[in-house]
């Protein structure tokens, strides 16, 4: 395997969990929710997976453990938006400063154990392919999720009448309620689906990225993860495009690093964190075209009047 | 079961004062609980959590330490949040604030006058406001978010202070330790009265605090505040300028949470280190919402967190449990406040059983 490819992969890891945490955060965006607890839900979903494959032995029961964490945490943030119409940024926050306190707390007694790695699983014939084989078809089944979802999130967006309810919510509650769609629900399961995704986006990171339990192991990646729905646009494939170029930045700061270029670490280790702001300035100077492409009821209240 | 919301005609002023005592008590509740999970007595664990670090003069002072940073960042972000700025980012300008108020005793550590220690006051907050105002140009004039730009600043100020302490101010005769000089006596904040260590830094809070609130209340830019917030297009149609209003609320917390970052370092710490702060500037924001975003209250709530660190040690010392559970009573505090905060605007009416007979969105 030459060198080209194997930074291609480390960067298809880096990757994989800022496109899965945007993506889910993307659907509640377009609900009209905005749950700024992204990176309390993608350390919680961190520490349960690794704790379940720790206590199960299987890392696949460990993703699901990161999803249901991640999608039961999101379920609190919906209570107090939803259903008590809590301020949402403020609420997000709480769920942010609550997840890594409760991560910190039960991931204790597994800090410095050595996890099992999730396996890859290995297409036969299309991963002999020269090139793209080893990098697209020899990949865990997280990675091979986040394609489907990428895929499914923009079918279901634009082309089901489900989505198509889904992003009516998210434009205009009122009139969508007035057509009887049940906006309070549909932006429960919004929220639960960008729980369970952080979750996912979690797990990758305490089963692939490094298979073991750090505290506050997600280091800002669901704060990027919101900026790169910004980035988006909120279009599902154009996630795909800001999450791989953020890897890129991220794993080209590792190689300076290894490499010795001739500027302090800390300085490389700030280029993701500068990078986001960077990238959030380019796409948002244009006041118009942010208009349009932004969910026009994201974070506003809904209480139903009866 | 069903829970609905009922719009009151005004706000209740009874839940006003009431909800966050009501989100206190639900805390310690399920703070007993989590303690019990984990094995320990709850009432000795809640005891030594919450009563034991009020019972002695030194602990008395150590409160006032660590709920100086507190206040003072918190006071700041009030005056943010009320006029719907979001910034999120105060560790990163207290640590910015540290660091440029640092300049004098670490660079021109042979400068003894008793200039020192105003100027550094006012370089800490000097620093605080320019970090700040990053977030605060690129709201104003790119219209960039300001939620995500002041965090990730965050992170910055974090490696900028880490590669200071290891690279250019790391100590000459320091061991090769990551860290600078220890401050000349001249250039440490003295202490407010001569029982202990608590030093001036709480003075400040609680002049910034009394500021903060008179401003609020009876100026005219305490209703500009309120106003934009509110409804940014009243604010328009009063000629308020809410590109200023990001300028001005922005700079202010900045500077704020500047002060608080030389006045801990140049009080309690003295010296820099790659971390200088526990997280005061996110507690800070809990400590913003549970004062219910009033400057007097936020005096109250900052005492009240910096009671969760003082506890949080004393139960890692008489229980043998780790630093861990602070983060989750500080997270579950804030969870309960903004909950409880609903009963303010609206009647909560449980259903248990779905008696009515009027379909969704019925129009009266």
């Amino acid at each position: 395997m030459g060198i080209f490819e194997a930074i291609l992969l480390t960067v298809i890891t880096a990757a994989t969990p800022l496109v899965l945490a945007a993506l889910g955060e993307l659907v509640t965006e377009r609900s009209g929710v905005l749950n700024l607890g992204v990176e309390g839900m993608m350390v919680m979903g961190a520490a349960c997976a690794f704790i379940a494959t720790q206590q199960t032995g299987s890392p696949y029961i460990g993703i699901l453990a990161g999803i249901a964490s991640g999608a039961v945490f999101s379920l609190l943030f919906g209570f107090l938006t939803l259903t008590l119409v809590a301020n949402q940024v403020a609420t997000g926050l709480a769920l942010t400063i609550l997840g890594l306190g409760v991560s910190g707390m039960i991931g204790e007694a597994y800090v410095g154990q050595s996890g099992i790695k999730l396996p890859q699983i290995v297409f036969p014939i299309l991963s002999d392919i020269p090139f793209i084989g080893p990098l697209l078809f020899r990949q865990d089944l997280i990675f091979y999720l986040s394609i489907a979802l990428v895929i499914g999130v923009q079918w279901f967006l634009f082309r089901s009448r489900a989505g198509l309810k889904l992003r009516s919510v998210g434009d205009s509650h009122s009139s969508a309620h007035a057509l009887g769609i049940n906006v309070i629900r549909t932006r429960y399961l919004a929220v639960m689906f960008g729980g369970g995704c952080a979750g996912l986006a979690g797990a990758q990171l305490s089963l692939v990225y490094t298979p073991q339990w750090v505290e506050n192991m997600s280091a800002g990646r669901g704060w990027i993860a919101l900026a790169l729905v910004v980035f988006a646009s909120w279009r599902p494939w154009r996630v795909v495009i800001g999450g791989y170029l953020f890897g890129a930045v991220s794993i080209s700061q590792l190689y300076a690093q290894a490499f010795g270029v001739g500027i302090p670490s800390q300085f490389l280790s700030a280029l993701p964190y500068l990078a986001t702001i960077v990238v959030l300035i380019l796409i948002s100077h244009n006041r118009r075209m942010t208009l349009i492409n932004t969910p026009a009821s994201l974070g506003k209240p809904f209480v139903p009047d009866r | 079961m069903r829970i609905e919301l009922e719009r009151r005609p005004e706000v209740s002023r009874l839940y006003s004062i009431l909800s966050p005592f009501i989100a206190l008590a639900l805390t310690i509740f399920f703070g007993g609980i989590m303690f019990l999970l984990l094995g320990k007595d709850p009432v000795s664990a809640l005891y030594s959590f919450f009563i034991e670090p009020l019972m002695e003069v030194w602990s008395l002072h150590e409160l006032a330490i660590k709920a100086a940073p507190l206040i003072l960042i918190a006071v700041g972000l009030s005056v943010c949040y009320r006029s719907n700025n979001w910034n999120i980012g105060a560790e990163g300008q207290f640590i910015m604030g540290a660091i440029a108020g640092s300049i004098l005793p670490v660079v021109f550590y042979e400068w003894h006058s008793p200039l020192v220690l105003p100027l550094m006051m006012l370089l800490g907050m000097l620093g605080g406001a320019l970090f700040a105002g990053i977030p605060a140009f690129l709201k104003a004039h790119l219209n960039t978010n300001e939620i995500l730009s002041s965090l990730m600043l965050v992170y910055v100020a974090q490696l900028f202070l880490d590669w200071l302490v290891r690279g250019p101010w790391r100590n000459p005769g320091g061991m090769n330790f990551p860290e600078t000089r220890t401050f000349d006596p001249i250039t440490i904040l003295p202490e407010m009265i001569t029982s202990g260590r608590a030093h001036w830094g709480f003075g400040f809070a609680i002049i910034a605090a009394v500021l903060i609130w008179f401003m609020m209340r009876y100026t005219l830019k305490g209703f500009e505040i309120t106003v934009l917030g509110q409804s940014e297009r009243a604010g328009r149609f009063a000629g308020f300028s809410s590109r200023k209003m990001i300028w001005f609320s922005m700079l202010l917390s900045g500077a704020l949470a500047g002060l608080a970052g030389i006045a801990e370092v140049s009080g309690a710490i003295q010296q820099l280190r790659p971390v200088i702060s526990p997280g005061y500037g996110f507690t800070a924001i809990i400590v913003a919402f549970l004062g219910r975003l009033n400057p007097l209250g936020i005096v109250v709530a900052g005492l009240v967190l910096a009671l969760t660190y003082l506890g949080g040690e004393a139960v890692q010392v008489s229980l043998q449990i780790s630093d861990k559970p602070i983060k989750v009573f500080q997270g579950m505090l804030l969870f309960f406040v903004l909950s409880c905060d609903t009963l303010i605007h609206y009647k909560i009416r449980m259903m248990w059983f779905d008696l009515s007979d009027k379909p969704v969105g019925e129009v009266r």
